[in-house]
């Protein structure tokens, strides 16, 4: 069995989903029928909507359930810019961190170059704090053109939590409404979604023990939001589709049994955590640590940039040596690209591209840390050497030899 | 792993025989197109989600490593400079010269591997001391040992090519059908990989500056004029448009490009046959044969390009350059391009043309 420390993509599914999953997979019935199959799925489906909304600090009626966290995002996002746009021409600025997740980065950006939106890009310190003095003179700045705020409650990459509350109340001040990408987050670190103030929340299930493909967006009840996807006008008219009984039971059944256990985990895994940060600097002293310190960060994230080493050529050889990690940053067509929240976070191009990530949930162990501490100085002596031969060959070529040669003569 | 069946099958090979395989495909462009079109163009996501399908079916990792500054360096610039400096480049051979076979041969070894396995169609057969020579294919039709001319002892002592002993492409193609690759069908790559639409001349006026100039005849006398020299090749005869025409009434042909004058020269199609060719930038595909070092002419067959007949010659090394003296006269040698020299199947070694000689035209 490989050592998984890549939980931040995805994490091992909760029995207690798995239960209800199968279940609710077994039984037919389309919550929207009328008849007694249809009532009982429908039955499953808010009794889900409930446990999810608590899990959340929400009110059942504010979990609008989607196809997963990109899905909420999408759906807030725009939806948020339309209805705002549409009640109001003037409001086409869109405030937005600059280390989001490529699900609100890339829909931000096409709202610019589709629906005239002007995005304002929050800049963040060197550890990934969004800079509130910005935000708050942005927000001064002629706010009745802004059509919304969206920042993440937690970064994906360098596990930096942001203070979500705090820009809450600032956006609220100049009556914009805000939304935050809280997949991270959610099960990892208490979220209250009333407590924040929020006005739109993306949350995901398979990065809490829930099956991949469903996840919610929370969204408060007076808030309005023009659709992304139409339909049969399921889940407030906001988010057409037949709803999927058994992920969406299998989501809440995560979310019921991370909820329980929230304070204790998440502490069991920041100092688990915290003995893998460690060791890797002992192991590896030119390791640089990124993202926040302590409690400034998810409990299960731990960030590295390693000088000299090609993110990728470290992937490789720890993966070889059964330890599966992550570069952190997304990829097209599995070509490496240095991380957008590195750069944001002030790092130059060659240093992002040592990045590695490493992800702890909640089957994580001891042995997991002991596993990668044993193999990463090995694996990062050959990641820089192999990092070595992107620049000037050593292998003899025709054109070395000829260059040689007319050295000689 | 281009994503193409020929590396596809290389792979399979090479894990059925017991190696430790790596599935890499390398990124040339940080921009990939998404679909291929047809047999252009390469490194499109489709390319690269076929050699990721084909790695997964064979059960072996899978990579993408992004090589598009060196390729763009070593391999697209190079390719301009030539064509400006009015030569005629091999881009396909210089990508196997400082890419396949060296930055990404390099990195392997740092990473732990001990080659470089792809789906060329050629041979290497090693001595017992361990000394590596190239061959042609078992299928000459389909035969790439040219375009691997240019590899050293020290590259192709880390080369492996399964595909060697095919006896033909249908054969690979059955073999990727029956192994469930789905790129069994996928239609072969020809053109250049940069040049997605094929337009090499369209390609280039975008990148060299173009300067019209003076179309001269063999004896210097000017016979038209033309928009840029760098836009023709040597053996080229249609597009000239001359104003003049010739004594003779015969069509002429591009002899010669000057690009210090920006003069490009034509000529009777019988002063395109080449007697001698001078190579520089020699290099040995294996160890070099004994005449190499002493200098005494030696009898091969040279080759210009890469899907060119290969005709009877006799070579020697002059200094640090190479002669080769054609039996039979070859059409259309133009510098840049490179010959490589064979000893019945075996590559000897190649040269860049420097200098390409027609007894004809010199007793003019």
């Amino acid at each position: 069995m490989p050592v998984y420390l890549d939980h931040a993509a995805t994490t091992t599914l909760a029995p207690e989903a798995l239960a209800a999953l199968t279940r609710e997979l077994a039984r037919t019935g389309n919550p929207s029928s009328l008849h007694g199959s249809g009532r009982r799925a429908r039955r499953s489906v808010e009794d889900a909507r409930e446990t999810l909304a608590a899990a959340a600090g929400a009110h059942p009626s504010e979990v609008i359930f989607t196809s997963g966290g990109t899905e909420a995002d999408n759906l807030a996002v725009k939806g948020l810019y339309w209805a705002r746009r549409a009640a109001d021409p003037a409001r086409t600025r869109i405030l937005c961190s600059a280390v989001e997740h490529h699900a609100v980065l890339d829909t931000v950006e096409w709202l610019e170059r589709h629906e005239d939106a002007e995005v304002c890009w929050l800049p963040v310190d060197a550890q990934g704090l969004v800079d509130l003095a910005v935000l708050e003179a942005e927000l001064s700045r002629d706010p009745a053109s802004i059509a919304l705020v969206t920042v993440m409650w937690a970064n994906n990459e360098v596990g930096t939590i942001q203070p979500v509350a705090r820009m809450v109340e600032l956006a609220h001040a100049a009556g914009v409404p805000v939304h935050s990408d809280a997949v991270q987050a959610f099960g990892s670190v208490p979220v209250d979604f009333r407590g924040s103030g929020l006005d739109a929340m993306s949350v995901s299930g398979h990065k809490i023990g829930g099956p991949v493909g469903v996840g919610a967006l929370i969204l408060g009840r007076g808030v309005k939001l023009t659709p992304v996807q139409h339909g049969g006008g399921q889940e407030r008219d906001v988010r057409s589709g037949t709803l999927d009984t058994a992920s969406i039971a299998a989501f809440a059944a995560a979310a019921e049994a991370v909820a329980a256990r929230l304070p204790e985990e998440s502490a069991r895994i920041a100092a688990l955590r915290d003995r893998l940060v460690d060791g890797v600097m002992a192991a590896v002293p030119e390791a640089v640590l990124r993202g926040a310190p302590g409690a400034g960060r998810l409990p299960g994230n731990a960030h590295f940039t390693f000088p000299g080493c090609e993110g990728d050529s470290l992937l490789f050889l720890l993966d070889l040596a059964g330890v599966e990690s992550s570069t952190g940053s997304a990829c097209t067509a599995g070509v490496p690209r240095p991380s957008h929240v590195l750069l944001a976070m002030g790092l130059d191009e060659d240093t992002a591209r040592g990045a590695q990530r490493f992800t702890l949930g909640h089957s994580s162990t001891d042995a997991d840390v002991d596993a990668l501490l044993a193999a990463l100085p090995g694996a990062c002596a050959q990641a820089r050497q192999a990092g070595m031969a992107g620049h000037e060959s050593s292998i003899q070529t025709a054109g070395t030899l000829a260059r040689q040669a007319s050295g000689r003569s | 792993m281009s994503g193409g069946v020929d590396s596809a099958v290389a792979a399979a090979r090479a894990v059925e025989a017991g190696h430790d395989v790596v599935g890499v495909h390398l990124a040339l462009s940080r921009m990939p197109g998404t679909l291929r079109t047809g047999s252009r163009g390469c490194c499109t996501i489709e390319d690269s989600r076929d050699a990721w399908r084909a790695c997964d079916i064979l059960g072996i990792p899978y990579y993408v490593w992004d090589f598009s500054e060196r390729f763009k360096e070593d391999v697209v610039q190079d390719f301009i400079d030539e064509y400006a400096a009015g030569r005629t480049p091999n881009p396909c051979m210089r990508c196997n010269e400082r890419i396949k076979f060296a930055a990404l041969l390099e990195k392997a070894i740092a990473l732990g591997f001990d080659a470089v396995c792809t789906g060329h169609y050629a041979k290497v057969i090693t001595d017992s001391d361990g000394n590596p020579e190239l061959h042609r294919a078992a299928d000459w039709a389909k035969d790439q040992s040219y375009v691997l001319g240019v590899l050293t002892h020290e590259q192709l002592k880390h080369s492996m090519f399964p595909l060697a002993d095919t006896p033909s492409k249908a054969e690979v193609r059955a073999e990727a059908q029956r192994r469930g690759l789905s790129v069994a069908n996928k239609p072969d790559s020809h053109d250049i990989c940069f040049i997605p639409d094929g337009d090499t001349a369209g390609w280039l006026a975008e990148k060299i500056q173009m300067t019209t100039g003076d179309i001269v005849d063999e004896s210097g006398a000017k016979v038209g004029e033309h928009p840029g020299a760098n836009a023709f090749t040597v053996g080229q005869r249609r597009g000239l448009k001359l104003g003049t025409p010739a004594a003779d009434g015969k069509p002429r042909f591009v002899l010669e490009i000057r690009p210090k004058e920006n003069k490009v020269v034509v000529g009777p199609e019988g002063l395109l046959a080449i007697d001698e060719i001078r190579g520089i930038k020699v290099s040995w595909a294996g160890l070099p044969i004994a005449e190499v070092a002493t200098g005494e002419d030696f009898d091969c067959y040279a080759q210009v390009r890469a899907h060119g007949d290969p005709v009877p010659a006799s070579a020697r090394m002059a200094g640090d350059g190479l002669v080769v003296t054609l039996a039979e006269p070859l059409r259309g040698v133009a510098p840049g391009q490179t010959v490589v020299l064979y000893q019945g199947s075996r590559v000897l070694g190649q040269a860049t043309i420097d200098a390409a000689r027609s007894l004809q035209r010199a007793e003019l």
